[in-house]
């Protein structure tokens, strides 16, 4: 159980004037329980690329094998739902897409448009908010009083209502203060770890992929650049700069020490824990040298 | 929304392209009038042999305008039933009650049939030749005289403006929202009247407040950069009249001058 991409090409307004080709020849596979990261240059194709993932756009030729269920240009809109409940999607700026008079029932209609019962669905959603860090009162409160970082914890919890297998979060992040940027990514982290999900998640920030995902494909022009884990992806800096990546902060940081002096044998710390670790080793290296 | 043409300017560099939106204006107005004035045969032809040379001319493909239709095409199916059912006159061939198809019936039904068509050709030419921006520049200009009784042309031109470079914004953000509402299970364009009601209420309630929010940003960056109307402004854009919106214009004042003659 996966999501594999099979040279996929995809066309925005095929046939058109305004054709304009967003994904080429993307080979790829997402395996089950893994963290996946998304990254690249804007427009080179991650929103896009996630959108096929549960049929929102079906490639134009290719295709594309979720969980045993092959999506091709020719799959019908019908009968999408099952896949769609499997794959939740949070969207960039979700917050822009609540609709409902209260809170609860927003969480509440993703479950029930997938055919949960009633009393489950107020189940899910009672719980779910607590889970993104709301208080409970929120519960009966307009969406549309709510500050824009509590909004956007609604309309992840809209989705994780319906529970599903596989989440993708595309920048779900954007635009929140650092604080809420920690807390809603170590949500993201806790459903990876303790409930198993697979996590597909679309970002610009390179902290969050050397911290938490275990592979990284990088996108640039529509085209799969590089598909690794964080450790091969940022050890080339030169690469990336070409590809308009940058490094993680503490990368960063940890090269301006290498200029003072500072040697890193193994390979750049990608974040602080890594750091901490390896600072901890050379100095107690040092200290003991000093006694002995 | 790919489909939907209407408010959509395909770039090119046509003769229809290149002309002034001023007399692309005029001349969409009064081909609307000579569509009125044709009723019979020969004056449809010559409605439709000007129509249809002005759409080669644009070099825009007719695929354009098929899509173009398509939105309307309920209204027009009900307006040709409608006077199907309840024109009168001449031979009647089936009756029913106070329903009956007549000869004369039938016959306005395909006039009318034809003067929707070609109406709304006609100003899909105009917007697929036309950037939305010169379209309100055109009538800005168009309105001006009606400046003296103190008509806010200017606002009027500025609302217009707005409105249609907003067009295409909206319909991104529409697809925006459809997507993330069939994410959560959605089904668009599926199921019986009622499910369909229902799913409108997930799409049209972001957009509203899309389009507020939207709205008062602007309204406060005009205020911040100091915008007042009626200053008299002078344009970054200007209008040029040129050979061609002449010979263009002349063209359809003489097929107006023949339909004159052929007509009943
Ligand atoms: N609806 C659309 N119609 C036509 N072209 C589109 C459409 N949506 C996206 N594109 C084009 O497809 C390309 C990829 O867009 P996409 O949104 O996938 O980029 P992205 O990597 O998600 O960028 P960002 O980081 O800014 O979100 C861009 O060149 C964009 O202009
Ligand atoms: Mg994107």
């Amino acid at each position: 159980m996966s999501i594999t991409f099979n040279k996929v090409n995809y066309f925005y307004q095929m046939n058109s004037p305004f054709q304009h080709q967003a994904l080429h020849d993307i080979n790829l596979e997402i395996k089950d329980h893994s963290f996946t990261a998304i990254i690249g240059h804007t427009g080179s194709g991650k929103s896009t690329l996630v959108q096929q993932m549960n049929a929102l756009l079906k490639p134009s030729t290719g295709f594309i094998d979720v969980d045993g269920r092959q999506i091709t240009a020719d799959t019908s809109n019908k009968n999408l739902k099952v896949l769609r409940q499997h794959v939740g999607m949070v969207f960039q700026f979700p917050e822009n897409k609540l609709f409902e008079e209260t809170v609860k029932k927003d969480v509440m209609f993703g479950p029930l448009n997938f055919g949960m019962g009633e009393a489950k669905a107020e189940a899910q959603a009672i719980k779910l908010v607590k889970e993104v860090g709301l208080d409970s009162d929120i519960l009966e409160r307009s969406p549309f009083e709510l500050s824009g970082g509590q909004m956007r914890r609604v309309a992840i919890a809209g989705v994780l209502a319906s529970d599903p297998q596989t989440l993708i979060l595309d920048e779900p992040t954007a635009g929140l203060d650092p604080r809420g940027r920690n807390e809603i990514m170590e949500l993201v982290q806790k459903l990876h770890q303790e409930q198993g999900k697979t996590i597909i998640l679309v970002t610009h920030q390179m902290e969050d992929v050397a911290k938490y995902a275990d592979q990284v494909i990088v996108m640039d022009e529509g085209q799969v650049e590089k598909i690794g884990s964080p450790q091969e992806v940022f050890s080339n800096i030169e690469w990336l700069q070409k590809h308009h990546l940058e490094l993680p902060q503490t990368t960063q940081f940890a090269i301006s020490m290498q200029k003072k002096g500072f040697s890193f044998p193994d390979h750049l710390p990608l974040n602080e824990d890594e750091l901490a670790i390896e600072l901890a080793k050379q100095i107690d290296v040092e200290g003991s040298g000093e006694l002995g | 929304m790919d489909k939907f043409i209407f408010g959509r300017f395909i770039p090119g560099e046509s003769w229809v392209h290149k002309m002034d939106p001023r007399a692309k204006l005029l001349i969409s107005f009064f081909f609307i009038l000579l569509v009125f004035f044709a009723n019979n045969v020969m004056s449809y032809v010559l409605v439709f042999a000007v129509l249809i040379s002005s759409i080669l001319l644009s070099g825009v493909s007719l695929g354009f305008f098929i899509k173009g239709i398509r939105p309307l095409l309920w209204l027009m199916v009900f307006t040709v039933i409608i006077q199907i059912l309840f024109g009168a006159g001449g031979h009647v061939y089936w009756s029913w009650g106070w329903i009956s198809i007549t000869q004369q019936g039938v016959i306005s039904a395909v006039y009318i049939l034809l003067r929707f068509l070609a109406i709304i050709m006609m100003s899909t030419l105009l917007t697929l030749t036309t950037q939305p921006l010169q379209i309100a520049d055109g009538v800005e200009e168009l309105l001006k005289p009606l400046k003296k009784i103190h008509f806010p042309v200017e606002t009027l031109a500025l609302m217009l403006s707005l409105a249609l470079r907003f067009v295409p914004t909206l319909m991104d953000e529409a697809t925006k929202i459809m997507d993330a509402q069939r994410a959560r299970g959605v089904d668009f364009g599926s199921g019986g009247v009622k499910q369909q009601v229902k799913t409108v209420v997930p799409l049209l309630i972001p957009l509203f407040v899309s389009a507020f929010n939207r709205a008062s940003d602007i309204a406060i960056a005009m205020e911040a950069r100091g915008y007042k109307d009626g200053l008299n402004r002078t344009k970054y854009r200007e209008l040029r009249w040129r050979k061609q919106d002449s010979i263009s214009g002349l063209i359809y004042v003489v097929a107006g001058v023949v339909l004159l003659f052929i007509r009943n």
